[in-house]
């Protein structure tokens, strides 16, 4: 078969999936906080530990996934979380429960993938960033689970995501959430987050 | 992948048991208890409705030689769902389908023969001639 | 609004510790083990699968243990249990014509293709208590008869249907979604699709009392048991990972197909129309129920009036659930106190605005009765 390249996940599949949905919660409970996160295997390139990891987590059949251009190339990412999720792809970003970004530059605006509905907002996509960095400095933010403000940033971004993010907030309560995946960490901006200054 | 659904647990191991053991394996996906929901057709035969969901494991094993095994079974045993993807790899093997059709398939097809054809007799005791009875004046 | 109390802590353990006691029952005699619920209580086993909308008999049985034999109890359990559980997704649907049947029998067609097989059944027993069976003892060695190695068991009603008196089931989209009622709110008007699966997961004792009214007039349809066959189908399922089909193993399954006069409408010759059940188990009391609520629920389909309450889906379909119903009836037994004082307070004022009412000058009153 030509499967015989998937490599395994979790090493406990309910554990595992257990232990990173309380990091994503934590991360998303404290926008901006750095959260370590420990995949504890290696998914094929150029997908991220740390984003396989909350896929296997958060995706099943019922949530269709949206992979950039340069995930979508590699076509063992999309059999390795076919294998671990169930999940189908989405065709276009507005059709995804959930998004996975490798390449800043190339990707399309939060306002592309699924916004969600006045009667249900969760049906919005959770578009997952990878980063190479994570860092407590760059904007000031402030929002619920926020107490005053706070210090987050991430590289590489797409340039203009401080405008965007903004767009998006003004949407609320529609809008995407956004998960930054670092190698080993995650952090996150819920739509209620407000950018008070980009640096 | 038909014959792991009738087989028991205790087929799976006495089988591998009568072949010196169980082979190593990787656990690709540890056996791994979930739902499935189960369907059924409006009327019998019309469009699908959802009945309710029945308990399944499955798991996917990898063999030594790369051969990967898939199991997805009814019920909760991890063992059986790990042992069924071991047999699903080996039948990749034209050597190893030949000792399983020896080991697994003959003697499960005939346990399973011999209780449906008692199921058959058992229900076939129960056929009624029933006889409507003219009543009237005449 | 919700006001949360606290304490009772101590309390309420003791309390469970009590119960644990209470349902071991009688030391002296042997604990009864979940294999022997799901065995020799195999009845109520499948009922808890049934509404438990959970298809394992080994939970099920230790449900009904754990429960004290109390059965929706039991289908909380069962309910509960299922959400720890991840979907891998949705079978193919089960062809029921393929059933090994144990049991088959038509009350409209005298002589079926393959015969009527009565199968392990109450009918025709005289319902007298059996001493015998207080005592342990050996059952009896059921007799076998000869049987051709496969029959093939057709559906009879659409198989009989040379003259088209009977109507058929609709050919359905394959691209069309099919509702959900785990996956989302019930919303109305619900497409039949949506109706069988919250009958099928419904109350039996709730279904058994709206079909019962149909019959008693409240919503006639003059139904026949066309047929209703018991026996074990087979179960497939497509993994999105491979693509193809894989057999999961056997479920047993009862379904019943009734058959209903109909007089005919401005659109619709006069014919019989069909309910239908499909339910987890040997469960004949609630597949028959299932399918007269059914066809009941078709009514505004064939340009029916609604006049009786088993024809009123957002009735029906609102109240089948045995969960959701005795949450909201037990929770009535947790603590009130402050919604209760409120009340108290509301009431106090009104009962002294309605005494100052009534001790105000008589003239108002004596004008009034005037």
């Amino acid at each position: 078969m030509s499967q015989s390249a998937i490599q395994p996940a979790f090493a406990d599949a309910s554990r595992g999936a257990q232990a990173v949905f309380r990091s994503v919660m934590d991360a998303m409970s404290r926008p901006g906080r750095i959260t370590p996160l420990d995949a504890g295997f290696a998914p094929p390139a150029p997908l991220n530990a740390a984003a396989a990891a909350i896929l296997i987590a958060l995706a099943d059949f019922e949530t269709p996934l949206w992979l950039d251009g340069p995930l979508a190339r590699h076509g063992e990412v999309a059999e390795f979380l076919r294998f671990h999720t169930g999940a189908k792809l989405a065709p276009t970003p507005d059709a995804a429960a959930f998004a996975v970004i490798a390449d800043p530059a190339s990707a399309p605006t939060l306002g592309a993938f699924a916004q969600g509905t006045p009667d249900y907002p969760d049906r919005s996509t959770t578009v997952i960033l990878q980063v190479e960095r994570l860092t407590p400095d760059g904007w000031q933010i402030a929002g619920p689970g926020i107490n005053g403000h706070a210090h987050f940033g991430a590289t590489p971004l797409p340039g203009d995501l401080t405008h965007q993010f903004k767009n998006n907030r003004a949407r609320f309560p529609l809008g995407v959430d956004l998960i930054f995946a670092g190698p080993s960490e995650i952090a996150a901006l819920p739509r209620s987050t407000r950018i008070l200054e980009a640096r | 992948m038909r014959i792991c659904a009738e087989a028991t647990e205790a087929e799976l191991e006495r089988a591998f048991a009568d072949c010196g053991g169980v082979p190593d394996a990787e656990d690709v996906r540890a056996p791994e208890a979930g739902l499935v929901m189960l369907r059924g057709r409006i009327g019998g035969d019309g469009g699908p409705f959802n009945v309710g969901e029945a308990t399944v494991t499955r798991a996917v094993v990898r063999l030594p030689d790369g051969a990967l095994g898939y199991s997805y079974l009814l019920g909760r045993s991890a063992r059986r769902a790990r042992l069924a993807a071991i047999v699903d790899a080996l039948g990749q093997d034209a050597g190893w389908r030949e000792r399983l059709d020896a080991v697994l398939v003959a003697p499960v097809t005939a346990r399973r023969e011999a209780e449906l054809a008692e199921r058959r007799e058992q229900a076939a005791a129960t056929r009624v001639n029933f006889f409507t009875l003219v009543r009237g004046e005449d | 609004m919700y006001v949360a109390v606290k304490g009772g802590e101590a309390a309420i353990e003791a309390a469970h510790n009590l119960l644990a006691h209470e349902r071991r029952g009688d030391p002296a005699l042997p604990e009864i083990t979940a294999a022997q619920i799901r065995e020799q209580l195999s009845l109520a086993v499948n009922r808890v699968m049934c509404e438990g909308s959970l298809y394992d008999p080994d939970l099920a049985a230790l449900a009904i243990k754990q429960a004290r034999g109390d059965l929706i109890e039991a289908i909380f359990l069962a309910r509960a249990y299922r959400t720890t559980l991840p979907r891998f997704g949705y079978a193919e649907p089960a062809d029921t014509g393929a059933m090994h049947i144990r049991r088959r029998i038509s009350a409209t067609y005298k002589d079926l293709p393959g015969g009527q097989v009565l199968g392990p059944t109450f009918d025709y027993t005289h319902r007298l208590l059996d001493p015998a069976l207080a005592e342990a003892g050996s059952a009896p060695t059921p007799e076998r008869a000869a049987a051709a190695e496969s029959e093939a068991s057709p559906h009879v009603t659409a198989l009989l249907n040379h003259e088209g008196l009977i109507e058929s089931n609709r050919p359905h989209d394959p691209a069309a979604p099919v509702c959900d009622v785990t996956r989302g709110a019930l919303a109305f008007p619900a497409g039949r699709d949506l109706r069988l699966q919250a009958l099928a997961r419904g109350d039996e004792g709730f279904l058994l009392a709206l079909g019962y009214s149909t019959q008693r007039g409240y919503g006639r349809t003059h139904p026949f048991a066309g047929e209703i066959r018991m026996g074990e189908v087979e179960i497939s399922f497509v993994p999105e990972e491979l693509g193809f089909e894989v057999p999961l193993g056997e479920v047993r399954l009862t379904e019943c197909e009734m058959v209903n006069q109909f007089a005919g409408s401005a659109d619709a010759p006069p014919q019989f129309t069909r309910g239908y059940g499909l339910v987890f188990g040997h469960s004949e009391r609630k597949a028959m129920s299932m399918a007269l609520v059914d066809r009941a629920l078709r009514t505004a389909e064939f340009g029916e009036e609604v006049v009786a309450p088993a024809q009123d889906a957002e009735f029906v379909l609102s109240h089948a659930d045995n969960v959701q119903a005795t949450g909201f009836v037990e929770h009535l037994k947790l603590p009130h106190y402050v919604d209760f004082q409120a009340e108290l307070a509301l009431l106090r004022q009104l009962r002294a605005e309605w005494e100052a009412d009534r001790a105000a000058p008589p003239a108002r009153h004596a004008e009034a009765a005037e």
